[in-house]
């Protein structure tokens, strides 16, 4: 292995050849401000166009100045991290991009989490010198995400997640100079491109160029409406990262608060997710077990791998992408879904009211599924199952306007029937979770065996895509699981090329799953959060007292009061759904 | 944007040359310089094809054709008008050369007439600084042009008395 030696302001540092002044600096504790640059370690997620100029640092012997981010070391290098030279530069960079930079902050969707802000704020930024043209462009509203690129800096990091990480292609630099934005193809708006709504975009831009669209008005003017009952399902991942907005440790759950500050801003019924996503589980679990049986017995039409489909940002982008294949994925609806569907029949029912009268609200880590819940197919009479959907940011939002002192809440308890929820449920919200509760309850329906272990580790991790063999009494079932939309392309890739070996896939569209969603509160490039989320997922899991979907009470008594079983016509009715081929809607 | 439908001739032709090129997309630049020259410009739906055939997204693909200039989404006219705005072209009055133009044609820069018969663009030096200002149609050069004699050049051209030169199949 090549090793360079060098110094870093006066430190020496010996680093692996290929290594950047930026990573060398960081080994020695020197930091060196950064802004379009970002890196998720471990996720195989970088961003460094070398763009934005302001993590310049003074090369001795070197004319210009060196962007740190994309600068290879070399031996006997000199770098000065902090010569009046760099901080002058930086300073000056930091206001040429402010120049063409609105200075709404104190009303910005993004104020108090915007780089953009911070950077100024630490560079010390109090006169922006450059007077000139700013450059206006139309704001763009789709379902779920707004773009106003008045406020785009040009990092192009959400064209590296749209385009490299996600491989969705909708988003890139066009035109040049001071005319260039970042837009879809023909600059057209969003709704008309192939966006998944994945939110990846959203999740990583620096400024407020990319947001959610924001709901909370809407929700509290239902919750001040007396004619309406207003309840509310929580997914899994919020309860392992909404504790990050009122500045609790990354990785804290907040299960117990959540609920209590759900009941203190007026909802009737705060119930869970996790209930639907058991629900998931006894009817995507029934569907692989079905495909599975049908084809051991040698049935050669059967349609093997069976793929997940709670996520709505990959149903959406295999829609576009690969509507070749749109008759592999369960049919199962999302969690979200079928909580909607299952609470305007049978909870509405059992409140004697309307379903007109009965508003859903969801709280998810995502932002795909504002544009899910729109969905023609989940309305009944154009009334949606779900009417409302906030991400946890918006949720932490609402908290604060509302004057709760989060931290200090009790820890309080769902309500029932829909509150009820295991183990299995739980871990939804990491990559591997969904699989690994089917694996759970598949296997207990199979080999009418009780589970020896309830902890698959080999279904565990980061890795972008996955592979494991479980043995079903004898049965070896070859699972995989994709993170991140280009994973899903590759395993997608596979299947269409007759080449895959896979039983079951899970597919989740965002790194990490949904503790990394497009609507978590912000991870500032911090792939340590996303880990840390996804430990505490795992740790809620282990504490639960049922941790197999079809042992949950309440789905039990859904089933015999009410859908009668798994894949029963009701269920078919309630709780399955149909795929469109959407390629004729291009971008 | 209004949709045109291409024809099977005109998908294998672009499909030709991305196969060219081994439709890899390292190659989109020459792709889409080689597309041009035979269509005339590059619509929406031709980019969709090449975005198909080279395994690259149409918002890349159009990201490269609105940041260089010489790429062209308006079809060209049947007189495709260049004045030359380089240095000496530019000192020597082309400034008021192109503002002729635009009045006699009502067209703007990147445009074409209604009728399809000219388009007007604008590019940086043909090497005959000597000749400055300098006007181009299809092949022929004018130089020495005058402001006052930019109606009677499009006259010839309306007229029929010119023939266009220029090879678009």
């Amino acid at each position: 292995m090549d090793v360079i030696n060098l110094t870093i302001d006066n430190k020496p540092v010996v680093v692996k050849k290929g290594t950047t002044i930026l990573q060398a600096a960081k080994e020695i504790g020197v930091h060196i401000p950064t802004l379009c640059y970002m890196k998720l370690e471990d996720l195989n997620i970088e961003n460094k166009p070398g763009g934005c100029r302001i993590c310049v640092v003074e090369v001795e012997g070197r004319r210009n100045l060196a962007p740190a981010c994309c600068t290879e070391v070399h031996d006997g290098m000199v770098v000065n991290s902090h010569s009046i030279r760099a901080i002058n530069a930086r300073r000056t960079v930091m206001e040429l991009i402010l120049s063409d930079h609105p200075t709404d902050c104190l009303i910005c969707a993004k104020s108090g989490n915007c780089d953009l802000q911070n950077m100024a704020h630490y560079l010390g930024i109090r006169k922006i010198h450059y007077e000139g043209e700013q450059s206006h462009y139309r704001k763009d509203t789709s379902p779920a995400i707004i773009r106003d690129v008045d406020k785009c800096i040009m990092c192009r990091r959400c064209e590296m997640m749209c385009n490299e990480v996600q491989t969705v292609g909708v988003l890139s630099a066009i035109n040049r100079g001071f005319n260039s934005v970042v837009a879809p193809a023909f600059e057209m708006n969003l709704d008309h491109s192939v966006c998944t709504y994945c939110g990846q975009c959203v999740a990583v831009c620096p400024t407020g160029a990319l947001t959610e669209v924001d709901e909370t008005g809407k929700v509290v003017r239902v919750l001040s409406d007396p004619t309406k009952t207003v309840i509310v399902q929580t997914a899994p991942a919020v309860r392992a990262a909404l504790g990050e907005e009122f500045d609790m440790e990354a990785g804290t759950l907040v299960t117990g608060k959540l609920v209590a500050a759900l009941r203190r801003l007026g909802f009737d019924y705060v119930f869970d997710t996790d209930f639907a996503a058991d629900l998931t589980i006894m009817e995507e679990g029934t569907e692989l077990l079905n495909r599975l049986g049908k084809h051991l017995a040698g049935d050669k039409n059967v349609k093997l791998p069976i793929l997940t489909s709670c996520c709505p940002a990959w149903v959406k982008f295999f829609e576009h992408q690969f509507p070749d294949m749109k008759d592999i994925p369960s049919t199962a609806r999302s969690p979200q879904q079928m909580f909607g569907s299952i609470a305007k029949t049978y909870f509405a029912d059992k409140l004697g009211i309307k379903r007109e009268d009965l508003v859903v609200v969801s709280i998810m880590p995502c932002v795909a599924k504002k544009y899910e819940c729109g969905r023609d197919e989940f309305k009944v009479n154009k009334n949606p199952d779900v009417d409302y959907a906030l991400t946890t940011r918006e949720l932490a939002a609402l908290i604060k306007i509302s004057n709760i002192n989060f931290r200090t809440l009790p820890n309080e308890e769902f309500d029932n029937p829909l509150g009820e929820s295991t183990g299995a449920g739980v871990i939804f919200g990491t990559t591997g979770g969904v699989i690994e509760a089917a694996v759970r309850t598949a296997y207990e329906l199979h080999t009418k065996k009780e589970l020896p272990r309830l902890d698959f580790d080999e279904l565990r991790g980061m890795e972008g895509i996955r592979k494991a063999t479980i043995d079903f009494g004898g049965t070896p079932i070859n699972i995989g699981i994709a993170h991140g939309l280009g994973n899903a392309r590759k395993l997608l890739e596979e299947i269409q090329a007759g080449k895959s070996e896979f039983h079951a896939i899970e597919i989740m569209s965002c790194p990490g799953g949904c503790i990394g969603g497009g609507g978590q509160p912000y991870h500032h490039g911090n792939a340590e959060i996303l880990k840390k989320r996804q430990k505490a997922i795992y740790q809620e899991d282990s504490k639960k007292a049922i941790r197999k979907s079809h042992k949950n009470p309440y789905i039990i008594k859904l089933y015999d009061e009410f859908l009668g079983h798994p894949m029963s016509e009701k269920a078919h009715h309630l709780l399955h759904t149909a795929y469109f081929d959407r390629t004729e809607e291009k971008g | 944007m209004p949709k045109i439908k291409l024809s099977d001739s005109t998908i294998n032709i672009i499909k030709g040359i991305c196969a060219e090129f081994q439709n890899k997309e390292s190659e989109l630049i020459n792709v889409l310089h080689k597309t041009q020259v035979k269509l005339g410009y590059l619509p929406a739906e031709v980019q969709e094809v090449i975005a198909r055939e080279l395994h690259s997204s149409v918002a890349r693909v159009y990201g490269v054709v609105t940041f260089y200039s010489f790429f062209t989404m308006i079809p060209k006219g049947e007189f495709p008008i260049s004045i030359c705005m380089g240095t000496a072209c530019y000192v020597r009055g082309a400034e008021q050369v192109l503002s002729e133009f635009k009045r006699q044609l009502k067209v703007e820069v990147g445009e074409s007439t209604s009728d399809g018969k000219f388009s007007l663009n604008c590019l940086r030096c043909v090497g005959a600084c000597g000749l400055a200002p300098v006007v181009t149609i299809g092949e022929k050069v004018y130089g020495r042009v005058a402001p006052t004699q930019v109606k009677e050049i499009i006259a010839e051209y309306r007229q029929g008395n010119i023939q266009n030169d220029v090879k678009t199949d």
